[in-house]
């Protein structure tokens, strides 16, 4: 998977090695990519994320799917990935 | 105890690509207009909802009238309808002084309505209908001609009349900018001025006492100003001295620009826009150096815009976020072209009700019609909202709430806040009622 690729440092700073593209992203968005490469599906996820923040499971759900698609725009990820 | 939330966001990194965390995200956030906060503002009047400040309408009126008066002794600033003719707006510069600047029929008995008397205002545009114009004539107000058939018109009026009319004449000219408006009025480099003078003259029932020139819209060049008082006075000390008139006034029009930032400028305004004291300036020493010493004709000027722009604020609030194909975040507003006219032109300034974590993204702002040209700001750079979060665009106070068209959907409140910080409807929400009660349903049809 291509997540795994990824050089993902603790700052949330991320770097493609196959295309050289550099990324940040901002703390719920490192933990979107943790529990991704973890194998946690979107529900699963948006779960995590309002337990650990101010956040209702339904907007953060939306957030994660938000997040995903731009995600899938850089050719990060890929909607099948996570069904493997 | 959970932490507090951010959307989740990522940036691809470009080089050149700017984010200046703390003092861009400081500089986004508006809590209150005049002390009142926005949040109590569309809770108690709704959303969307245009703002003006008494203050700051009053303040902007006493600066242009010190800083006008510290360059030439007389001074009338004659507030411009079209930019906005609201009630409480024109009777706040009314009340600070303002004459009536009014370009057509609906205008000038909006003015009368007020109670502003006929010799205080000034009757300019291209087409006056001939009964507002022999209104204007008996009530005394200042006329400036735009057109010969004008002129015929004000001929047969001074014949039923039996006495000689006043008037003014709009010139048009080259003062060095582009582009020229030159539909207006009479040409001066090409002579036609002077033709013109020497056909009223011939006519015997009209006297010139005043000459007019507007320049254009939101100039950034001071020195056409300039240049324009300057013509305007050898033309007036010509005239004098061929035909034994007496010109009374000197209007220099408006056309002064507001801090906006116009489209297609790259700077912003603070730096682009030059300070409205060399526009000053630059009027006053053309007039005090071409005018023989104690003999200084009346300088009026129609400034709207620079005036009433940035006393104008709307709240709005975000209704949908969406993704557009190229991965940028848009977000639709209930406040749209239908209502901010002045957005094909300028950028407003774009601020948050609150500060909202996360870093600035490029983002789009639409309206709420079903247009393509529906685009309020084509590139925002904003935190990620949520749907319901307030913006406030300014300077908004120069003619939307004249130019805002009823189109697909009504029109929204306008309030002002007052010095005393009440909150005042100043023009109430339409309603279904409003709009059908014009509309006829033919019995056929029933």
């Amino acid at each position: 998977m291509k997540l795994n690729r990824l050089a993902i440092s603790e700052e949330g700073f991320i770097f493609d090695p196959e295309t050289g593209n550099s990324y940040t992203v901002n703390e719920t968005g490192l933990l979107i990519l943790k529990k991704l490469r973890e194998g946690l599906g979107p529900e699963e996820i948006a779960e995590a994320m309002s337990e650990e923040y101010e956040v209702s499971p339904e907007e953060a759900l939306r957030d994660v799917q938000d997040f995903l698609e731009t995600i899938a725009r850089f050719g990060l990820w890929e909607e099948k990935a996570w069904l493997k | 105890m959970r932490k507090p939330y951010q959307k989740p966001t990522i940036l691809k990194l470009q080089v050149g690509f700017m984010r200046d965390k703390k003092s861009g995200l400081s500089r986004m956030v508006r809590r209150e207009i005049d002390g009142v906060p926005v949040r109590e503002l569309a809770e108690r009047f709704g959303s969307p909802l245009f703002v003006f400040s008494e203050r700051r309408l009053r303040e902007q009126f006493r600066y242009l009238k010190r800083l006008f008066e510290g360059h030439y002794p007389r001074v009338e600033f004659s507030w411009s309808y079209k930019t906005n003719y609201l009630d409480a707006i024109c009777r706040i510069f009314h009340q600070e002084g303002a004459t009536a600047e009014v370009v057509s029929d609906f205008e000038y008995e909006k003015a009368r309505r007020l109670g502003i008397p006929g010799d205080e205002i000034v009757f300019n545009g291209p087409y006056k209908p001939k009964e507002t114009l022999r209104r204007a004539v008996l009530e005394g107000a200042r006329i400036n001609v735009d057109s010969m058939d004008e002129i015929l018109d004000l001929e047969e009026i001074a014949r039923e009349t039996g006495e000689k009319v006043r008037i003014g004449l709009r010139v048009n000219m080259d003062t060095g900018i582009y582009p020229r408006w030159d539909r207006f009025g009479f040409n001066l480099e090409s002579g036609e001025v002077l033709n013109v003078a020497r056909r009223i003259a011939a006519g015997g029932r009209l006297e010139v006492v005043g000459l007019h020139c507007h320049q254009g819209t939101f100039i950034l060049e001071p020195e056409a100003y300039g240049r324009a008082a300057e013509k305007l006075v050898q033309l007036a000390r010509k005239l004098e001295e061929e035909f034994g008139w007496t010109i009374e006034y000197l209007d220099l029009g408006g056309g002064f620009p507001s801090r906006n930032r116009l489209k297609g400028l790259y700077l912003p305004p603070e730096v682009a826009v030059p300070p409205l004291s060399e526009y000053a300036e630059r009027i006053g020493r053309a007039l005090l150096s071409g005018l023989p010493a104690g003999d200084y004709p009346l300088l009026i000027l129609e400034t709207g815009r620079a005036l009433v722009d940035e006393a104008g604020f709307l709240i709005t609030t975000v209704r949908t976020v969406k993704r557009l194909p190229d991965g940028r975040r848009a977000y639709v507003l209930d406040a749209g072209v239908n209502l901010l006219f002045t957005a094909f032109w300028y950028h407003f300034r774009v601020e948050i009700e609150k500060e909202i974590p996360g870093p600035p993204e490029p983002c789009v702002l639409y309206g709420p019609l079903c247009m393509n040209i529906d685009v309020v700001e084509e590139t925002a750079y904003l935190p990620p909202l949520s749907r319901g979060t307030r913006l406030i665009l300014s300077p908004v106070g120069a003619y939307n709430v004249t130019q805002w068209m009823q189109f697909i959907t009504y029109r929204p409140r306008v309030v002002l806040v007052t010095e005393a910080g009440k909150v005042e409807v100043i023009r109430e929400a339409e309603t279904l009622e409003d709009i059908v009660r014009r509309e006829n349903l033919p019995e056929h049809l029933r």
